[in-house]
């Protein structure tokens, strides 16, 4: 009887846990499907998938949405949020993790700059930006990234900065290295693994950016994909599979991104997550 | 004067330069901080107590706009919208996620698989996210079709994001739908660190599955799920993206949160001084909660 139960019990766990799994990718599996039907074929299977599949989509949206231009300046503001997160934070990392006596009060301001709603400084910053002409500028908003992701990259890095054996430093120092060359050639290689979590999960946040892209970049030529995408689909609200193909243009570098690497991305996901 | 002395004199002359460069290293980082966060945040503060078009001079009100603020009916709307679609976040994705975790923590074939399924929607756009459940929303061929063909019924032409008793619910759904995984694989990785002797005792005392996570897994979490209370509270005051891109604040406001409200008025109507009103309340509502959780957790509170 009892093993009766357990075997009931396993069999509702298994069940409840492909009904999740099914909440997970369902939507996004009809959103792929979609991209590749015809708009006759999703008026009359708007869910399953494609009977007559078809590119013609994709090749119509990446004309009409202008989505060379605008992959391009998503993957401009990705690599370059990346790169300059990675290496601004690696320098607070590194004086904290190794350099500063009594870094503490530092390392807690870090703690309060992640939690810093963005609506606490955008107004300013976007009138700010435009008397500078900062505002549709691929850098000026790169620039407010990269002051958004540091703390959450300084702080990762700390931790892994802090895991790494003080005796290498020292035996660096004896054999005569500067302060400098300890910190570029003996540590940097190692925080490898760490610099790539932090380029990997900024870089996405940069990629996915909505708030801050919608109220600085208005050209249309300097739109990243995020805004970009979200008045194509005002465009053409009713073409169903016109705006899915458009949306798979977004999600298709990160998923395959994501699940090349996926072990890094969720730890730097998760870790400190204070910023949204 | 021995040799040991002059040692030690070296050694902390060393260790002053090192720490002078620690600072030097600083610079980058603070400049960045002080440019886009901490100088703009002081701003908002100021332009707070002025009347601003956003060009020429700002004209000093003083309290005017907080006082304006409290007298707003749209505001308190919004702050009401604003603690459904907390009340929503603090049960619907946490209760998924706390039981999706705590079955996926039993099992070991697949578990990683699983994992990976459930966080995917956390990494796709907000963008995209609203034009899936927009789709799938959608009265003449969305999921709801699907419902009916299998003999639910849905009432004729529902529009759940056009009509004002469930647009606000329908939205905040969506955004449980991005979160949820995000919340499961953190509350996983926290119950992954539970002693394993725990449940096996509470096992010997005969305790089912409901019991053992009552009293083994929810104690053994319960820092991580203060911590995913607090940013879910946080999140929630705070919530922009899918309400601008799905809704706008409509129909007829009834999805206005704080911050679409704020946009409005400091990027539509170029009222800066009050929406900057707005923006530094939100952000003291959401840091006192925060803080709160802080002071409760410190003072050893638990359920």
């Amino acid at each position: 009887m009892v093993g009766l139960m357990r075997r009931l019990s396993r069999a509702s766990m298994g069940v409840a846990l492909a009904v999740l799994a099914l909440y997970a990718m369902g939507p996004l599996v009809v959103l792929v499907f979609n991209a590749f039907k015809t708009n006759t074929e999703i008026a009359s299977n708007p869910l399953g998938p494609p009977l007559r599949p078809t590119f013609g989509n994709l090749a119509e949206a990446w004309e009409l949405g202008n989505f060379a231009t605008t992959l391009r300046n998503s993957a401009i503001l990705a690599v370059g949020t990346a790169l300059g997160v990675c290496i601004v934070s690696y320098l607070t990392a590194y004086a904290l993790a190794r350099l500063l006596r009594r870094p503490t009060g530092m390392v807690l301001y870090l703690f309060v700059s992640t939690a810093v709603p963005a609506q606490l400084f955008i107004i300013p910053v976007f009138f700010f930006w435009t008397r500078v002409h900062l505002n549709n500028s691929l850098f000026g908003l790169m620039l407010i990234y990269w002051a958004l992701f540091t703390p959450f990259g300084s702080l990762l890095l700390r931790a892994f900065l802090v895991s790494l054996p003080r005796d290498i430093d020292d035996a660096a120092r004896i054999d005569g290295a500067g302060e400098w060359a300890v910190m570029t050639r003996v540590i940097l290689p190692l925080a490898r693994p760490g610099l790539l979590v932090v380029a990997l999960t900024t870089g996405l946040f940069a990629w996915n950016e909505f708030f801050f892209a919608n109220t600085l970049i208005d050209y249309e030529e300097l739109k990243p994909i995020s805004t970009s995408l979200l008045a194509f689909r005002g465009q053409f609200s009713r073409d169903w599979g016109l705006t899915s193909a458009g949306c798979l243009f977004m999600i298709g570098p990160v998923l395959v991104l994501f699940l090349v690497l996926q072990r890094r991305f969720i730890s730097g996901l998760t870790s400190g997550s204070l910023r949204a | 004067m021995g040799d040991g002395t002059t040692y030690r004199r070296g050694a902390n002359s060393i260790v002053a330069a090192r720490a002078r460069f620690g600072l030097v290293l600083l610079v980058p980082f603070l400049a960045l901080n002080v440019i886009v966060i901490v100088g703009p945040s002081l701003a908002t503060a100021y332009f707070s107590l002025t009347d601003w078009t956003g060009v020429g001079p700002a004209q000093w009100v003083g309290l005017d706009n907080y006082r304006r603020l409290l007298s707003e009916a749209e505001f308190y709307a919004a702050l009401a919208h604003n603690l459904v679609w907390t009340g929503i976040h603090l049960t619907v994705p946490i209760g998924i996620a706390l039981v999706g975790a705590a079955m996926l923590a039993r099992i070991r074939r697949g578990r990683l698989v699983l994992r990976l399924v459930y966080f995917l929607p956390y990494t796709v756009a907000s963008v995209v996210t609203a034009a899936i459940w927009q789709d799938l929303l959608d009265p003449e061929r969305g999921i709801l079709t699907l419902l009916s063909s299998v003999g639910v019924t849905v009432p004729n032409g529902l529009v759940l994001l056009g009509e004002q008793a469930t647009a606000l619910p329908s939205v905040a759904m969506i955004n449980v739908w991005a979160l949820w995984g995000f919340l499961l694989v953190i509350f996983l990785s926290a119950m992954q660190g539970i002693d394993e002797s725990l449940y096996e005792a509470a096992r010997i005392d005969g305790a089912n599955a409901v019991r053992e996570f009552w009293h083994v897994t929810l104690p053994g979490i319960f820092p991580t799920l203060v911590f995913v209370v607090v940013i879910s509270v946080m999140w929630s005051l705070l919530a922009f993206d899918y309400v601008w891109i799905i809704t706008q604040g409509g129909p007829a406001g009834a999805t206005e949160l704080v911050s679409t409200l704020m946009y409005r008025e400091a990027f539509e109507r170029f009222d800066v001084g009050y929406a900057a009103s707005m923006g530094l309340s939100l952000t003291l509502i959401s840091a006192f909660v925060t803080i709160g959780f802080v002071v409760v957790r410190r003072k050893g509170w638990s359920v």
